[in-house]
């Protein structure tokens, strides 16, 4: 048992918080996060260079990571400083090209960007509800359809593209300008698109692509949980600061022990969190990943929200302001759960595994 | 990050399944998964068996007769001991007072009581709690007079437990009323043969016999049963509440009462349907399942960052927080699945099963009542908000 990061992970963690620590700063991120593109290219850019992307696939896809701890510690690292670029997008399609068998190159290197376009508006979280339609047209295939709440389609260069084929769901390649893009800026920073396909060309990736569709997704859910530690233990600090300096009646307000229960009960779910998300992250590669990373899921959206929703609390008006960074971070608690399936979704498939047992 | 044991930890806990595999008697078993209370027999007879083992004394140094475990060894000896129902060990003499004993006791009184708690000669019990001193222990009345090469008490323990079988109470008393409240406390020990003490019952919420009161007047009591320095008693005290941390969080009992609550859903039917296929109802166990799952890593976290550091840190006390209020709600849920077979009072009608129901039916409405306690006990969860408010946050 050892609960400590081996060198290399500690080096990559330290090495990217120290970059968006002086780089990404919150007045920076909030000038890209909310516009299109959404994100900073010359940003990016450096992020790979500093290996953020190689972290994420394996030895054998062309990476130097790709465990759980890998992303665990990389997202960690973007969710203490908000970081608005589309790294869960290079995840998802990471996963998705190694299951392929598929050259990486241009992902890993960062010159070339892609994105997963696996949701529907009808099949938000669930992938055997795609509805987008594949079909055979001369050597190659056709899409038609819609994908939704594609993260980080609004600059992808490449789609990989959930369809159904023959019955089964399928994954294609799509080229970003043979279909119809709208991106737009999410409430929480960052960007997404919608994705309109009309006998649009693409190359088939994956014939049957259920299983690598989940286990990308269950990787992209190790992503979000991290990402959520990060940022909750951040707002949770700055929440306990606020309190020793803030004075009401005279004294901090931190001296109220109604404040005080409460900033722990923040404290208690984050150790929590993290320890579900470290659970889900050791499980990664194994059989039972898809139950342990909705565990973890769940928990993270309870707790993700409980932190932001306390932490304006506890601050009172001025976190409601646009100005004040914990607004930021809560609008990203919050409205991560809406990423990869909600609390709900994730408890009942792990209910769903204690019925059928 | 490796969340697996090693194999030399692997190989422990082997050793300690099959130890147990062989030797828990099985009647003792029984009763402790029937979960209504043990009697004293039973409790003697498995300290004996693990005393016999060398087993007991888990958290005393080899040199005083301890198994010289590490942290996770203790865990998983204690993960092992939930899986296979065995009684939990009776805390006071063997967690509490001989802790105390090796690190502020002197020679003689390290030689004359450990051994006999060891072979089960004296049963110690706890006089810490008043009645009008709970959370703020410091505020307690019970005083010891010094008369010449004795001390005299008088005054009033609460919330003793097991003291029906005890023969011997540890006790906080005040010996100099004048000084702050901290300052004026001394640890000491008392006979429970002494004249002038009386121990009354004190019955329980579900009805049973736990916990006692206990009357002290004109008790006289060696100035030699003084552990440490007089008025050094706080100290003692709160070494004594942060010493064995590990099993604070009570995992392997919540992963016993999660075992528990689904087998239960499965056998209970609402019509055709299984209780454990009604969708709210399987929702609230999943989520007790998931809080539990991120328990046992916290749990772990906790006890590496001891094994590293040599002792558990403060944050022990999300453990207590997190760990008892998982197992109330899985109690709730137990209570919950048997619907109205859950309402026979045990004890009160010759078989707990009289309605209807799973034949395991009979305690749960009892032990969800009784484990309300666990949230107040041993520091209540406000006051583990209150240290991790002070060490933590430090507000």
């Amino acid at each position: 048992m050892d609960f400590n990061l081996t060198d290399d992970r500690r080096m990559l963690a330290d090495t990217l918080a120290r970059y968006l620590g002086d780089k990404y700063t919150i007045e920076h991120r909030n000038a890209v996060a909310y516009e299109l593109p959404c994100h900073d290219p010359a940003k990016w850019d450096e992020m790979a260079e500093l290996g953020a992307l190689y972290a994420l696939a394996s030895e054998d896809a062309g990476g130097f990571g790709g465990t759980g701890f890998d992303i665990s510690v990389v997202f960690e690292a973007l969710g203490r400083a908000l970081c608005p670029e589309p790294v869960l997008a290079a995840l998802l399609s990471s996963r998705l090209l190694t299951a392929a068998g598929a050259d990486q190159e241009g992902l890993l290197t960062g010159a070339m960007r892609y994105a997963a376009a696996l949701s529907e508006l009808d099949a938000p979280y669930d992938i055997a509800d795609v509805a987008c339609a594949a079909e055979v047209r001369g050597d190659g295939h056709v899409l038609s359809g819609r994908k939704s709440a594609v993260y980080g389609g609004q600059v992808a260069d490449v789609l990989l593209v959930a369809a159904r084929l023959e019955g089964k769901v399928a994954l294609f390649e799509v080229q970003a300008r043979d279909a119809q893009v709208i991106g737009y800026a999410m409430i929480d920073g960052g960007g997404a698109a919608e994705v309109l396909l009309d006998d649009t060309a693409a190359r088939l990736l994956i014939a049957d692509a259920s299983d690598a569709i989940e286990a990308a997704q269950n990787a992209g859910i190790v992503a979000l949980c991290a990402e959520a530690v990060g940022a909750m233990q951040l707002a949770h600090d700055t929440t306990v600061d606020y309190m020793r300096q803030r004075k009401q009646f005279g004294v901090p307000i931190g001296k109220f022990q109604v404040l005080q229960h409460r900033a722990v009960d923040m404290l208690t779910e984050i150790e929590q969190a993290r320890s579900i998300t470290i659970k889900a992250a050791a499980e990664l590669d194994g059989d039972q990943a898809s139950r342990y990373a909705s565990m973890a899921k769940n928990m993270i959206g309870r707790a993700a929200r409980l932190v932001a929703e306390e932490a304006i609390q506890m601050h009172g008006g001025i976190a409601m302001t646009w100005e004040y960074p914990v607004s930021h971070y809560a609008k990203r608690l919050v409205m991560l759960d809406h990423q990869l399936g909600d609390t709900d979704y994730h408890l009942s498939r792990v209910m769903s595994g204690n019925m059928s047992a | 990050m490796d969340l697996s044991y090693s194999p030399e930890e692997r190989a422990f806990q082997e050793e300690v399944r099959g130890w147990l595999a062989d030797n828990l008697p099985a009647h003792i078993a029984d009763a402790v998964r029937a979960g209504g209370e043990l009697s004293k027999e039973m409790m003697e007879e498995w300290h004996a068996l693990l005393n016999s083992k060398g087993w007991l004394a888990t958290t005393w140094p080899v040199e005083f007769g301890g198994p010289g475990w590490t942290p996770v060894q203790k865990h998983i000896f204690e993960e092992e001991c939930c899986r296979a129902y065995a009684p939990r060990i009776v805390p006071f003499g063997l967690n509490m007072l001989g802790p105390v004993l090796i690190k502020f006791g002197t020679e003689a009184q390290q030689q004359e009581v450990l051994p006999r708690i060891l072979d089960g000669s004296d049963w110690w019990c706890q006089g810490y709690s008043e009645p009008g001193a709970g959370s703020d222990l410091a505020s307690l009345k019970t005083h010891a007079v010094r008369d010449g090469d004795e001390y005299v008490i008088n005054g009033q323990k609460t919330w003793t437990t097991l003291g029906q079988h005890a023969n011997k109470i540890f006790c906080l008393v005040r010996t100099d009323p004048d000084a702050k409240p901290q300052e004026g406390i001394s640890f000491v020990l008392v006979d429970l043969d002494t004249p002038g003490i009386e121990m009354r019952p004190i019955r329980l919420i579900e009805g049973g016999h736990e916990v006692n009161e206990v009357f002290f007047t004109d008790v006289r009591v060696p100035v030699a049963n003084l552990v440490g320095e007089e008025n050094k008693g706080w100290t003692i005290a709160k070494y004594l509440l942060s010493h064995e941390r590990t099993g604070i969080a009570g995992v392997g009992f919540s992963m016993q009462a999660l075992e528990e609550v689904k087998a239960l859903a499965r056998k209970v039917r609402r019509g055709a349907a299984r209780l454990i296929d009604d969708p709210l109802f399987a929702a609230r166990i999943a989520q007790a399942e998931i809080d539990l799952e991120a328990m046992k890593i916290t749990n772990l976290r906790m006890l590496f960052k001891a094994q590293e550091q040599g002792a558990p840190g403060p944050e022990t006390s999300i453990l207590k927080i997190k760990g008892t209020v998982i197992h109330q709600e899985l109690k709730d849920l137990a209570r919950r699945a048997l619907g109205p077979a859950a309402a026979p009072f045990p004890g009160h009608v010759s078989d707990g099963n009289i309605l209807f129901g799973p034949e395991d039916a009979a305690n749960n409405a009892a032990r969800y009542f009784n484990n309300r306690k666990t949230s107040i006990f041993g520091g209540s969860n406000e006051i583990q908000r209150n240290i991790l408010t002070k060490t933590m946050l430090e507000l």
